[in-house]
């Protein structure tokens, strides 16, 4: 007994001292982690930098034989001349990616907002099936069906249309929509819609005014990524749209590699022009990433 | 809050026909699918019109003779896949697939289970480093290629010169790595892990966040050291993030087609080529259809069981 009392709490006092010196973070331990973490930025910002730096230098220089790390004089004009390039028509590949990836996203809204509300709130026979369907084709994407997508649009006549691309793009975007919007959906209590209902609300105005306000974090969630994913749609595209003016911006930027005399200056100026909007975008959900990948598993 | 689905199966409506007899957990009849039709409706219509019937279309033609021009000309039988696998370059260009999947995969397994780590840990300016993390995932792939293919032109290329600069290329022109099928695949496979290390990263981070303080701190009172506890203790735990940041990495690396397409697009031949972009060579430049059907319908059967693999491993339908 009196020689397992001092034992004991010496083992304690080890423990707590050894608590105290692995919880403390020291000095030295912050300033790996920032010199990691300067590398780590470094190396993932540098491709970027490198393009923005291409953009604004002048046609000699983006050519030299000794390439510059920062651009000798900056030509802010690139940003102006770049729209009338002989290669291919630039700002109809911008327009053609806006439209597409603006349409295909209204689109998944308007059809996975009412789905996922409701399988989220409500049991019917074939519900698992859907919910099996959804988690499929979530991991489906169109460059695999590419040629089967390419002789049903030559069928329906749809081929190199904007409409082609806005189905294909919401088709395949609208599971991980549905998928996420289910969990922000299922996480409200039914009681909310219950009690709403009671005063006489109709099941639209329990979606649009009781549920949404609570649910637009997911919303927005899914907006994002949906548009996103068909801003830079690349293969489905590459084959559905054949006319120079109704391509989009990835498709058109692919004809510069290989020719004799690239103008990357303004290839790498037509990038920023489309990179740095949905970089932004993206940035906004940041936070939504870390917590719900697990639960939405993106693509 | 999964019980809340479980008990009225409908409250549109329909409810007034059925007085209050108990039913079953989940909803069984036939009216209560009705009832969910106008919600859902639109949802299934456009998955089976954009992606089942494609898909079936798609095997169909497989087994069909189609010419250049995109006229049926009758049954083909088992000739579309005959004539890939008789392709000289079919087997060279499936293993270079399965080195193209196993390499990005693994390698950007390995980096993101470090950087998930760093990007845990508090240290200022972690957010900046987070956002930095964010950009190869939401820039376009043709866009991020198209700069790693500039910088590795010959002469004039800023990768060449930076090579050249730390003293690991000796010769100031650089090397024509784009010209060149081994080693333009080479640096395909580099800009192929720089793109999937957000997502992969993000998701293994997601799961450092699900693991318990408590166990950690109980390792530690074990005596572990930080090897052993990630190790012991949290490797375990990561298990459903790394199956999830694991196969859809799988999948998106087997479907990639933009990096080979715009690194090694130019190249003649077939020696920088995975079954993915043999499948558009198949479309574009030899205009058979019918061939890069049956070439994509052998590639979506090996998606599949991927997607059974994961379904069966993370089991998502858990969660609904």
């Amino acid at each position: 007994m009196t020689a397992a009392a001092p034992a004991s709490r010496s083992t304690v006092e080890r423990r707590r001292a050894r608590r105290f010196t692995a919880d403390e973070v020291t000095i030295s331990h912050v300033v790996w982690r920032l010199v990691a973490g300067v590398a780590v930025f470094l190396v993932f910002i540098a491709p970027y930098v490198v393009m923005f730096f291409s953009s604004v230098k002048s046609k000699s220089e983006i050519r030299s034989v000794d390439p510059t790390y920062l651009p000798e004089t900056w030509h802010w004009k690139n940003y102006v001349s770049m729209w009338s390039t002989p290669e291919t028509p630039l700002p109809h590949n911008l327009l053609s990616t806006v439209v597409i990836a603006v349409l295909a996203t209204v689109l998944v809204l308007l059809v996975s907002l009412p789905a996922s509300y409701y399988l989220a709130r409500f049991r019917f026979p074939g519900r698992m099936a859907f919910m099996f369907m959804v988690i499929v084709t979530q991991m489906l994407q169109p460059a695999v069906l590419t040629s089967g997508l390419f002789r049903q649009f030559l069928q329906l006549d749809l081929l190199d249309t904007w409409w082609a691309m806005v189905f294909i793009n919401a088709a395949f975007s609208l599971s991980f929509a549905v998928w996420i919007m289910h969990s922000f959906f299922a996480s409200v209590p039914k009681e909310i819609d219950e009690a709403a209902q009671l005063d006489g609300a109709g099941r639209l105005t329990v979606l649009f005014r009781i549920n949404l306000p609570l649910v637009w974090p997911g919303v927005v969630t899914a907006i994002i990524f949906t548009f996103v994913s068909c801003w830079n749609e690349f293969a489905a595209s590459l084959v559905i749209l054949s006319s120079a003016e109704k391509q989009p911006l990835s498709v058109a930027l692919t004809k510069f590699v290989g020719q004799y005399e690239t103008s990357w200056q303004y290839v790498f100026g037509v990038s920023v022009v489309a990179i740095v909007p949905v970089v932004l975008l993206f940035m906004l959900i940041e936070k939504r990433m870390v917590s719900g990948l697990m639960a939405g598993s993106v693509k | 809050m999964r019980n809340n689905t479980d008990e009225k199966p409908n409250l549109a409506g329909v409810a007034a026909s059925h007085p209050r007899t108990p039913r079953r957990a989940a909803g069984t009849s036939w009216r209560d699918t009705m009832a969910a039709l106008p919600w859902i409706g639109p949802a299934i219509i456009l998955v089976i019109g954009v992606v089942v019937y494609p898909a079936g279309l798609m095997i169909y033609n497989s087994f069909r003779n189609i010419s250049r021009s995109g006229v049926d000309k009758g049954p083909a039988g088992f000739d579309n896949y005959l004539e890939v696998f008789n392709f000289p370059y079919f087997m060279p260009i499936l293993l270079r697939t399965v080195i193209w999947v196993v390499v990005v995969v693994a390698i950007t397994l390995v980096i993101s289970l470090a950087l998930a780590q760093l990007l845990n840990k508090a240290f200022p300016g972690r957010m900046l480093v987070r956002l930095a993390v964010i950009i190869p995932w939401a820039a376009s792939v043709v866009m991020t290629t198209l700069v790693f293919y500039y910088s590795l032109e010959p002469y004039f290329g800023i990768i060449n010169k930076f090579l050249f600069d730390i003293g690991l290329l000796d010769d100031s022109s650089g090397y024509g790595w784009t010209k060149n099928a081994n080693s333009a695949f080479a640096w395909s496979i580099v800009v192929a892990i720089f793109v999937s290390l957000p997502f992969t990263t993000y998701t293994i981070l997601s799961g450092l966040q699900s693991v318990p303080e408590e166990t950690l701190e109980a390792a530690k009172l074990d005596g572990a050291g930080p090897a052993r506890s990630y190790i012991h203790v949290v490797l375990p735990q990561l298990r459903p993030a790394l199956s999830v940041a694991g196969l859809i990495n799988v999948i998106n690396v087997f479907n990639s087609l933009p990096i080979l397409k715009t690194m090694t697009g130019s190249l003649p031949g077939y020696d920088a080529d995975t079954i993915m972009t043999l499948i558009f060579k198949y479309i574009q430049t030899n205009n058979k259809i019918d061939v890069a059907s049956a070439l994509s319908v052998i590639y979506f059967a090996i998606v599949i069981l991927i997607v059974a693999v994961y379904i069966y491993v993370v089991k998502p339908m858990r969660e609904v």
